[in-house]
C-alpha cells in the first residue's frame, strides 16, 4: 500500500504521486512516515525532506511548514520546496555566508533579526545538503530560487 | 460631406490605433496565459490552509481557544482597515473601475460610520483614494507579473502588525476575482480577525487519534498568520490574472471596433471618390458636347 505525497508551496504544486517513505524535518524532531502512519499533523522546521519511490531516493530543500498525514495521503505545505537540481548551489553558499555573518554580529541583532538570521542559516544548509547530494550529474539547469524571508 | 483627403488621413490614423490595439492585445494574451496559471497553481495551497484552519477551529469546544491569538480575537471596531488591491495601469475595461466602485460603496455604506485607512496595492486604487482626500497608510505600486509568496510578504506583515497595534480592528480585502477570461468580478472579504471558514468535510480532527506536533492550538496559532499571508497573496494573482484578461477582452474590442471603423471610412471614401469621378466625366462629357454644338 504506497503512500500519496503531495508537496504544495504558496506558487504551486511542487510534487504528487504514489512513494513508500516519507521523512520530513518536524520541529519536534524528525518524522519518519511509512504506509499506515497515524493521522499527525505537525509544523515543519526547514531542513530536508525525503522520499523514496522504488528504488529512487529524492530530497527536496524545504523552509518550514505544515504536515498532515491522513489515510495515507500525506500533505506538505512548505514556505518553499526545491528539489537538488534546483538550487544554485554558490547562491547557497552565499546565503549561508551572510546568515552566518549575521549571527557573528549578535550583539547588533534585536531578537526578530536573530531569528530570522538563524532561520535563513538553517535553510542555506539544508539547500547545500540537498544539493551536494545530488548524484551524478542529472542536474538540470539551475533555477534562480527565492531566497527564503 | 468631407473630403476624400481628410477621410484619407482618418483611415491611416485609425489603423495605427488599430496596430496598437492589436499588439497590446497579444501581450496582455500571453501574460494572461501565464497569470491564470499562476492563479490555479496557487489555489490548493490556500485551499488547504483554509480547511487545516477550518477543521482545528471546529475542534475547539468553547470560544476561549481565540484567545491564543490576537489574529482572532473580535475587538470593538474603532478603525477599519481596507486592503485595496488594484491595476497599476489603465487600458484594461471597466476593471478598475469597478473595483474602485465596490470600494466606494463599502466606504459609503458598509463602515458604520467608522474611519478607513487604506492600504493601497496598486496605482489606480492609490490615486483615486488620494484624490478622494482618504487616509492612505501605505501604498504598494509596480508588482511583478508573476510574485511569488516572497514578493507580497512586506504587505501582510505590515497589515498584522498595523493590526495587532490596533491601527484597525478589522481589515477587509477588496481584489478583482477571476473567475474566466471573460468574467472577472470585485471580492471584498475580511479578513481580521479571521473568522474560521466552516469545516467542508465531516472529517474533523476530534473524531481520530489525531496526533499534534507541538499541539492543536500551537499548529493553529502558527498557521493563522500563514492564512492571511496566502489570503493577500491570492488576492494579487488573482487581481494580475483579471487584469490581464481585462486588458486583452478590452484590446480585442478595441481592435474589432476599429476594423469596423476602417470598413466603414473606406466605403464612405469609396463612394465620394467614384462620385466624384462620375461628376468629372459628366463635366467633361457636357464641356465636350457644348464645343461639338459650337463648332
Amino acid at each position: 500500500m504506497p503512500l500519496n505525497l503531495q508537496i504544495v508551496t504558496a506558487e504551486r504544486v511542487v510534487y504528487n504521486d504514489e512513494v513508500d517513505f516519507v521523512s520530513a524535518p518536524g520541529s519536534d524532531g524528525s518524522l519518519g512516515i511509512l504506509p499506515r502512519h497515524a493521522p499527525l499533523l505537525s509544523t515543519l522546521k526547514s531542513g530536508e525532506l525525503h522520499y523514496r519511490k522504488g528504488g529512487d531516493e529524492v530530497s527536496l530543500a524545504i523552509g518550514g511548514g505544515f504536515i498532515e498525514i491522513v489515510n495515507n495521503k500525506v500533505i506538505v505545505l512548505a514556505d518553499s520546496a526545491e528539489r537538488s537540481e534546483e538550487i544554485d548551489l554558490s547562491r547557497a553558499e552565499e546565503a549561508r555566508n551572510r546568515a552566518e555573518q549575521a549571527l557573528n554580529s549578535r550583539g547588533a541583532l534585536a531578537p526578530e533579526e536573530l531569528a530570522m538570521a538563524e532561520a535563513s542559516l538553517r535553510r542555506a544548509l539544508a539547500r547545500i545538503d540537498v544539493a551536494q547530494r545530488r548524484k551524478g550529474g542529472r542536474g538540470g539547469v539551475p533555477r534562480m530560487s527565492s531566497d527564503g524571508r | 460631406m468631407a473630403s476624400t483627403r481628410t477621410l484619407r488621413r482618418r483611415i491611416r490614423s485609425v489603423k495605427n490605433t488599430a496596430q496598437i490595439t492589436k499588439a497590446m492585445e497579444l501581450v496582455a494574451a500571453s501574460r494572461m496565459r501565464r497569470a491564470q496559471q499562476n492563479v490555479l497553481a496557487a489555489r490548493p495551497f490556500s485551499q488547504k490552509v483554509q480547511e487545516i484552519i477550518a477543521d482545528l477551529a471546529e475542534m475547539q469546544t468553547d470560544q476561549s481557544y481565540r484567545s491564543i491569538s490576537p489574529l482572532l480575537q473580535q475587538r470593538p471596531v474603532e478603525h477599519i482597515g481596507l486592503v485595496m488591491v488594484t491595476a497599476d495601469r489603465g487600458l484594461a475595461g471597466s476593471l478598475n473601475t469597478n473595483s474602485i466602485r465596490r470600494a466606494v460603496r463599502f466606504l459609503a455604506d458598509e463602515t458604520n460610520g467608522k474611519p478607513v485607512r487604506i492600504v493601497a496595492v496598486g496605482r489606480k486604487g492609490r490615486d483615486f483614494m488620494t484624490r478622494a482626500g482618504r487616509e492612505i497608510v501605505a501604498e504598494f505600486t509596480g508588482i511583478i507579473d508573476r510574485p511569488t509568496l516572497l514578493d507580497t510578504l512586506p504587505i501582510s506583515k505590515l497589515v498584522i502588525e498595523d493590526y495587532i497595534k490596533g491601527k484597525y480592528d478589522s481589515v477587509y480585502l477588496l481584489y478583482t476575482q477571476f473567475i474566466n477570461t471573460v468574467t472577472v468580478r470585485p471580492q471584498l472579504i475580511k479578513l481580521l480577525p479571521i473568522e474560521p471558514p466552516e469545516s467542508q468535510d465531516a472529517q474533523t480532527f476530534a473524531s481520530t487519534d489525531f496526533i499534534f506536533e507541538p499541539g492543536p492550538l500551537e499548529v493553529l496559532e502558527s498557521l493563522l498568520p500563514r492564512y492571511v499571508e496566502v489570503q493577500i497573496y491570492q488576492a494579487i494573482l488573482e487581481n494580475i490574472a483579471s487584469e490581464q484578461s481585462s486588458r486583452m477582452v478590452a484590446m480585442r474590442n478595441a481592435s474589432d471596433k476599429a476594423k469596423e471603423l476602417i470598413g466603414d471610412l473606406t466605403l464612405t471614401y469609396n463612394k465620394i471618390r467614384q462620385s466624384n469621378i462620375t461628376r468629372e466625366i459628366l463635366e467633361i462629357a457636357s464641356g465636350a458636347v457644348a464645343l461639338a454644338k459650337q463648332g
